[in-house]
């Protein structure tokens, strides 16, 4: 395959076969959809990835602010809350037999409730970019928060809104009882959903979002007002976390104030910060990591969230470019295919990096056992063993691993980093293929 | 209503004062740096643990001092160690780093803290009313964070018009570029300011957390507001967030002790409201509870009729 060399120059045949692999993806993504469930047998799985859809479309859509249109927001969880209120509040209504309206609609309902408050809080917070934008966004979603306390017969107060999705009207005789028949509407609405936020970003308008991101004022000179691509952007990102929304009512049958809250939109952040904001399957990547590790390590131990926060802040500091920016950067040398002289020095490095990991793991659990649950014992299962934190052996046993990883890691890294970069150098010594980099 | 007027007043001035420690620190930051620190708020929170944790092997007082000043080191070592490192990237960069550092501290401060709120206690010294009106009582304790808090405001009054290196700090606000030509370390300035801001908001919580509670939630709680300060007052502008503190501390205090309801206010204006209907939630609405929201109505509005705040000059 000497695509590396041909593409600079790719003809109408290059083209049209890009365009056969594109839908050759979505069609494989159709199929690893649908195939998910045979593989998986347990109950705990299915719950699992009806979750992770739903993370999925609702991190698509803030991707649609954050990555493509440049707009940080720390209040996306108030449209993906009032979508699943509103589904809620619908859904109720058809089981009472006051409307008709079969369950598979019910996430559009939700799309159309979050953006009717899209257009009405996007029409003064659009007319700002940057800091100014992320601060009203802010504003907006503490103001929600403390309206849900006054509003109690919409937001149902403390208990939040119940509903039930088998009293609901059947569309063509599906019901919806059990997890797994709900994880097919949730396929179905995350495939329309995330190819429709595909299509979007690749019109008129979706690429004029870029460039406002960009350079706004240049974008005006070119004739469009930045503050309307802006508002049609967060309007359609508002539409599909509704969406999202919608899909929660309808699987979890409950919504309460915190789902619309500062935290659910920190953790929408994280999850499409971590798989990276410069690529559309980022959100994807990020939203399966995410809520598989949340829901992973909040078996193990309560302080789950301090470890997706530091998962966090090493993205940030370290590879802005997301999980799926570094799975980019190793396009080149897939091409040249020159991948598999990688993975003897990048298992090195994972390996070392993985012992000063689980001496840092060791060394919070400790801390937090000794500083915390006074009493509860001597010992603490950590790692599958016994571990008596009020002794000195664990606290140096954990410290060596630290240190021990810390160092090898130095050690190997550069080594990693030359060997990444003899990969990655083009077959051809022309100029570097234009495609390598992510295209934030 | 007159003894209801006064305490409303002193406790709003004693909020208000609260939330001039924390603000003066972030809209200097923010004049500066142009970053809007996500994580001050969390500062504050972790002045609160600190002296919790001091004052119970030491005693308030050398908490008092001790607790800001670690908490300013550990301010000046973030800004070192990870906001310039992500500087290149922006301040949509910044702004996402700095929300990352909130998170962690306030995972951190339940790691070594726990969840459950702390009693930590007002001093002795402190714990007896200083003087009755009619039937209640000023707590010492307030008046001791008026002192405090005025305080702060005159040294930071004083550092920044009549010292050197208020000079440069000031003049580093609006021409770093300048200032550096001049042979000032402009980045160890932002490193120095950014270490006191932190301070200043570590010694608020010293001072707030046995009157506000110390809680892992402590941190939210302030934050949002402080923001609406600042945003308010002007970003950068040190005499807006002062007007800007007392205003939102004022109009909160006025607000939450009141307890009318937005149905029994408008029946007495003359405007029958009927129970029941789709907005009887809306009228059984008392102004006490209207309080926590009337923060963010003003920020909104703020940043919609003037973008630049009260006393600020310039927006983003």
């Amino acid at each position: 395959m000497s695509t590396a060399t041909t593409r600079p120059f790719a003809g109408a045949g290059v083209a049209h076969a890009a365009r056969a692999r594109r839908y050759g993806l979505w069609v494989a993504a159709a199929l690893v959809l649908l195939m998910l469930p045979q593989l998986v047998h347990t109950g705990t799985a299915i719950a699992i990835m009806n979750q992770m859809g739903i993370a999925v479309v609702f991190a698509l859509s803030y991707n649609m602010l954050l990555g493509q249109g440049g707009m940080l927001s720390f209040g996306h969880a108030v449209y993906f809350g009032l979508g699943g209120f509103i589904a809620a509040h619908v859904l109720n209504l058809s089981g009472r037999g006051a409307i008709y309206l079969p369950v598979p609609v019910l996430p559009l309902v939700g799309g159309l409730g979050g953006l009717a408050f899209a257009i009405l809080f996007g029409s003064f917070s659009t007319r700002r970019a940057g800091t100014v934008f992320a601060m009203i966004s802010l504003g907006v979603a503490e103001l929600m928060a403390a309206s849900s306390l006054i509003f109690d017969r919409f937001f149902g107060g403390e208990e939040g809104i119940t509903t039930n999705r088998s009293k609901a009207p059947l569309l063509l005789g599906l019901p919806f009882t059990r997890d797994r028949e709900v994880y097919y509407l949730i396929a179905f609405w995350l495939f329309v959903a995330a190819l429709a936020m595909y299509a979007f970003s690749r019109t008129p308008v979706g690429r004029m979002a870029n460039a406002v991101r960009d350079n706004p004022e240049r974008a005006e000179f070119v004739g469009y007002s930045q503050n309307r691509v802006r508002f049609v952007s967060f309007c359609a990102a508002g539409f599909f976390a509704g969406i999202a929304g919608g899909l929660f009512a309808v699987n979890y049958e409950i919504l309460t104030a915190e789902n619309m809250g500062l935290t659910a939109s920190g953790a929408v952040l994280l999850m499409t910060y971590i798989g990276g904001i410069g690529s559309f399957v980022g959100p994807v990547i990020g939203a399966v990591v995410f809520t598989f590790l949340q829901s992973m390590l909040s078996d193990y131990t309560g302080m789950w969230l301090l470890y997706l926060g530091i998962l966090f802040l090493t993205t940030v500091l370290f590879v802005p470019m997301g999980l799926a920016g570094v799975l980019m950067l190793h396009a080149p040398a897939w091409r040249a295919r020159r991948i598999g002289r990688l993975v003897g020095p990048y298992l090195l490095t994972g390996a070392l990096a993985l012992v000063a990991a689980v001496g840092i793991i060791g060394l919070l659990e400790m801390i937090h056992f000794v500083a915390v649950s006074e009493g509860a014992g001597a010992t603490k299962r950590l790692f599958w063993m016994a571990i008596a934190p009020r002794t000195l052996t664990p606290w140096l046993a954990f410290a060596a691993l630290v240190v021990v990883g810390a160092l090898g890691v130095r050690w190997t890294a550069p080594r990693a980093a030359v060997a990444f970069a003899e990969a990655s150098r083009p077959a051809v010594a022309v100029r570097a293929a234009p495609t390598g980099k992510a295209s934030l | 209503m007159f003894q209801l007027i006064f305490f409303s007043i002193l406790n709003g001035l004693v909020y208000g004062m609260l939330l001039f420690m924390l603000s003066s620190g972030l809209t200097l930051i923010f004049g500066m740096m142009g970053v809007l620190n996500f994580a001050h708020a969390s500062f504050y929170m972790l002045g609160a643990y600190v002296a919790f944790t001091l004052g119970l092997h030491l005693g308030f007082w050398p908490a008092l001092v001790i607790a800001p000043v670690l908490v300013g080191l550990l301010g000046a070592l973030v800004e070192r160690q990870g906001l310039r490192r992500v500087h290149g990237f922006g301040h949509i960069a910044e702004l996402i780093f700095t929300f990352g550092v909130a998170i962690l501290i306030e995972e951190v401060v339940q790691l070594v803290w726990g969840r459950p709120a702390k009693s930590y206690q007002v001093p002795a010294l402190l714990d007896f009313p200083l003087f009755r009106v009619m039937s209640s009582s000023f707590p010492a304790y307030k008046a001791f964070m008026l002192v405090v808090a005025v305080a702060i405001f005159g040294f930071i009054f004083v550092i920044l018009t009549r010292t050197r290196a208020g000079l440069i700090i000031q003049a580093s606000l609006t021409h770093p570029q300048m200032v550096a030509m001049l042979g000032h370390n402009v980045p160890r300035v932002f490193m120095v300011v950014f270490g006191i801001g932190s301070a200043l908001a570590g010694l608020a919580g010293v001072i707030a957390g046995p009157v506000l509670g110390t809680f892992p939630g402590m941190a939210q709680v302030l934050g949002s507001i402080v923001f609406v300060v600042v945003v308010i007052g002007g970003l950068g502008s040190l005499t807006g967030a002062f007007v800007a503190s007392l205003l939102i501390g004022i109009v909160q205090t006025f607000a939450v002790a009141m307890d009318v309801s937005v149905g029994g206010a408008l029946a007495a204006v003359g405007v029958p409201v009927a129970s029941g209907g789709a907005l009887h939630d809306l009228w059984k609405v008392t102004i006490a509870q209207v309080a926590p929201i009337l923060p963010y109505v003003l920020l909104v509005l703020t940043l919609i009729v003037r973008p630049t705040g009260l006393f600020g000059t310039r927006e983003t």
